[in-house]
């Protein structure tokens, strides 16, 4: 059931009917029912997958919280009769066997997560290299990703560690904890809510709050405005220009650079935007996904405002936990002792590539995402090694840092930059993308952009303006929405101005969306991962 | 909170006036393009009754002239018709018209037999675009739509021809609250002539027997007559093609016996009635032009006066005025179309 779909706004409207008309008690028992038949409609068979995952994640996180309670418990009863030695074995061993269940469970998640995401990717790959010898082909399995998979599985698990950390108290709730995994707003593309976050207002009582509701009413809509406008709209002509790569290199590569950084943005903050105000109308906060992230003016910064629960996700529970594991603290002491300055560094290095390498197989099983990953693990490395240089430069040219023309030639080399890299999602296969990618240098023909090669791409000279119209309108929200976002400003000036703004969403929408029979209606991207 | 809900009331007033303006404004207006898509709308326009109602394909609105029926027989009549109209749609549309009307006979042609499933959304579009909302409307949507095709925007015409923004002219901003009249009672009116010459045999199919749900609706179509006593007359119009196999003219056959109705296949009347597909046809012996539906009309006007409980109603009121406006108009249009057609066909 896609967002901007009928069928999910009819399945929203009675949902939300229904939970301001029972008792505020029973709300989240609903939200619970709602989710499951939300998922239902992704197929039955999905609701087995998730609910492996739920129960043993939340028996698993039960059972550490119990062993710990116990293990403290008796761990402050003999505490006396110990000594230092002691107490430090009976500790270690304590944590050994929390530790045991969490591994236990963790490697089940993410198996069950390996093999249905990346079974075909592994067998491919050997094939390829049995190819090399000659060898027989190994058959591709038939499986079917189960919806939001990468998105649970995260959530569900850093929940886990969470526990394991002590972090949170586990759900003793087999319900409450079903509701956190499988809440819908959030089940197909995140954001990855953390349970200390999410669970402060997903099992309370919501009284009707007219403003929370119009507020999280008039945010879906803009969400459906840029998914559907911009997103949908865009979509048609990168179709045609990834589709024949041959044909469409050169200037069109930029072309698609832009296009797709546009779109992307469109379709996942609008598909954020749908599930951040749909859950605001539950009463449900759920966390930010994006700060303006094409304001960044550095890759690293760019990554802490592009989605940034899954990469706080990754820095949290591997990032971190990997820099300080014995290996990497081994590494560190060794390297530190024989190169020196950038010795120190090589520990974090190495954690940051594997970072990236895991987050680049998070969004696919494909090489493509793979090099992806490398390829911003590098751009972060290699800007963090030139900070000297920046330095200097700055040192040499001081009045530059803080310009107004210095911050936005950082922005368009961020953004060209992180878009470049972000092509390899959209062409078939490695290679292909760096040759396309080269061609903007071999075969750059800049008369395609006024020679109206532009107009027979799928869309016509008045579909560009809306693009460009609606991309407009989105940098200038997002500009105005720096200290407040707009919606809330249109309601503090007069609530005639907030909900004439939600007319014309609606009107607008209605009208220049693509959707409908003439057009085929885009899945939100980040629904496959 | 009064002031909430009022500012909530007042805006979700503006929101329902600007989406009930939009719905007329991108509905397609049908008025110099594609006049059949406005046909199914007209009838809500007449005043007074009909005794005789046409319903059916493009085979009952281009071969049949309501004028000429009442102009020599005194019958006042109408054509429900529309583009390739299936027959759960001429099932529905016939329920529709009793509610606001009993004739005394209903004309249903047969051809839309052959069709089992939905075929097309433009066509879905031309037929059921027009009807007023209503449970029969609702009923034919449902029965009608293809895959492709959402049962909502039957009811908000705005989320399917949303598109149309880029293509919106003065038409659209001319006909949004009116039509003009395109038909003559239902008739579209054709004068030129493009005589058949070379009429494709039918090829041979694998299967001739009629669809079952053809048949439920074929005997709805009964049932629903014989409950408000209507007579219910089949037919087969004159139309060279599609090709009418004999054996879909056998199963007709039998069930109008078994179901007592009367059944008439023009395709074998043509010569008694004088037709001539060299002068009377527009488009090659697919659909009669004016010459050719007056003949066919002539025909059955007498066939209708002999068989069936008809009466002359030439002198009655309302009936009287009402036709006479619409001889004149039918004069007039008929008038215009022979010296458009004569002005572009000079040698003829």
């Amino acid at each position: 059931m896609s967002f901007a779909s009928t069928q999910f706004l009819v399945f929203f409207a009675a949902l939300f009917l229904l939970y301001y008309t029972i008792p505020q008690r029973h709300q989240w028992k609903l939200l619970l029912a709602g989710s499951l038949i939300f998922y239902w409609f992704a197929g039955w068979w999905c609701l087995i997958y998730i609910g492996v995952t739920t129960v043993t994640v939340c028996l698993t996180a039960r059972k550490i919280d119990s062993l710990a309670q116990a293990q403290e418990a008796w761990f402050q009863a003999h505490r006396d009769t110990l000594s230092k030695e002691e107490r430090k074995a009976q500790k270690a061993r304590d944590k050994s066997l929390r530790f045991r269940w969490l591994l236990a469970c963790l490697l089940l998640n993410f198996g069950i997560l390996a093999v249905v995401k990346y079974t075909n990717f592994v067998l491919g790959n050997v094939n390829a290299v049995l190819a090399l010898f000659g060898s027989g082909q190994l058959p591709a399995v038939s499986m079917v990703l189960p919806m939001g998979i990468s998105f649970y599985t995260f959530q569900t698990t850093g929940y886990l560690i969470d526990v394991y950390w002590r972090k949170v108290p586990a759900q003793r709730s087999l319900g409450k904890f079903a509701l956190f995994a499988t809440f819908f707003p959030q089940l197909i593309q995140g954001p990855i809510s953390r349970y200390g976050d999410l669970s402060r207002t997903l099992y309370g009582e919501h009284p009707w709050n007219a403003q929370q509701i119009a507020m999280g009413a008039e945010r879906v809509l803009w969400g459906l405005a840029k998914k559907l406008i911009v997103a949908d709209r865009l979509a048609i002509p990168l179709r045609t220009l990834v589709s024949s790569p041959e044909e469409y290199s050169g200037v069109y590569v930029l072309a698609v650079i832009f296009l797709y950084a546009v779109q992307l943005y469109a379709d996942f903050t609008g598909g954020i935007d749908i599930t951040i105000g749909a859950a605001q109308m539950l009463g449900v906060q759920v966390t930010e996904n994006f700060v303006r992230p094409f304001f960044s003016k550095n890759a690293a910064e760019y990554w802490r405002r592009w989605h940034i629960t899954m990469g706080t996700w990754f820095r949290d529970y591997l990032f971190y936990p990997m820099s300080v594991s014995k290996p990497i603290l081994k590494l560190h002491q060794r390297c530190r002792n024989r190169f020196g300055r950038f010795g120190k560094h090589v520990s974090v290095h190495t954690c940051s590539l594997i970072l990236w390498f895991v987050t680049g197989v998070w969004h696919g099983a494909s090489w493509n995402f793979i090099v992806w990953g490398l390829l911003n693990g590098i751009v972060i490395i290699v800007s963090q090694e030139m900070e000297p240089l920046y330095d200097k430069f700055h040192a040499r040219f001081p009045s530059l840092k803080g310009s107004w023309g210095w911050d936005l030639v950082q922005v368009l080399r961020t953004f060209w930059l992180m878009g470049a890299i972000r092509v390899l999602d959209v062409y078939r296969d490695v290679p292909l993308t760096f040759r396309q990618l080269g061609s903007v240098v071999t075969g750059f023909r800049p008369q395609v952009l006024w020679d109206g090669s532009f107009l027979e791409l799928g869309i016509g000279a008045g579909d560009w303006l809306v693009a460009a119209a609606g991309g407009g309108a989105m940098l200038v929200c997002s500009l105005l929405g720096r200290r407040k976002p707009v919606r809330e400003r249109l309601l503090d000036h007069s609530p005639h101005l907030a909900w004439g703004g939600c007319v014309l969403l609606v009107l607008l929408t209605l009208i220049f969306g693509v959707y409908g029979i003439g057009f085929d209606a885009t899945q939100f991207i980040y629904n496959q991962f | 909170m009064k002031k909430t809900i009022g500012t909530a009331v007042l805006w979700c007033g503006i929101l329902c006036a600007a989406l009930w303006l939009l719905n007329a404004l991108f509905l397609p207006k049908y008025m110099s393009r594609v006049p059949e898509g406005a046909l199914i709308a007209e009838y809500y326009k007449e005043t007074a009754g009909h005794d005789v109602v046409f319903i059916g394909d493009c085979e009952v609105y281009e071969n049949f002239s309501p004028d000429l029926l009442w102009r020599e027989y005194g019958i006042p009549s109408y054509i429900r018709g529309s583009a390739q109209q299936l027959i759960w749609q001429s099932y529905y549309l016939m329920e529709e018209t009793l509610k606001y009307e009993t004739p005394k006979v209903v004309v249903f042609n047969v051809l839309s037999m052959k069709y089992g499933e939905p075929q097309s959304e433009a066509y879905n579009r031309l037929n059921l675009d027009g009807m007023r909302f209503s449970r029969q409307k609702l009923a034919a949507v449902r029965a009608s739509i293809t895959q492709e095709e959402s049962f909502l925007s039957y009811l908000f015409p705005l989320l399917r021809f949303h598109d149309r923004w880029g293509e919106l002219t003065g038409e659209d901003v001319t006909y949004l609250f009116h039509r003009d009249i395109v038909s003559d009672s239902g008739y579209l009116m054709n004068v030129q002539v493009r005589p058949a010459e070379d009429v494709p045999q039918g090829r041979p199919l694998a299967n001739y027997e009629f669809d079952p749900v053809c048949w439920d609706y074929l005997d709805k179509m009964a049932d629903l007559c014989q409950e408000n006593g209507v007579q219910l007359v089949l037919i087969k119009a004159p139309s060279l093609y599609p090709y009418w196999y004999d054996q879909w003219e056998e199963q007709i056959e039998a069930y109008a016996a078994q179901r007592n109705l009367p059944y008439l296949n023009f395709l074998a009347r043509t010569e008694e009635m004088g037709i001539d597909f060299s002068t009377d046809t527009y488009d090659s012996g697919l659909h009669l032009n004016l010459y050719g539906a007056e003949k066919l009309s002539r025909w059955f006007g007498d066939w209708l006066t002999q068989n069936c409980p008809v009466e002359d109603r030439r002198g009655q009121e309302p009936y009287e005025s009402v036709w006479q406006e619409k001889s004149a108009a039918y004069a007039a249009r008929k008038a215009r179309l022979e010296a458009e057609w004569s002005g572009s066909n000079p040698a003829e």
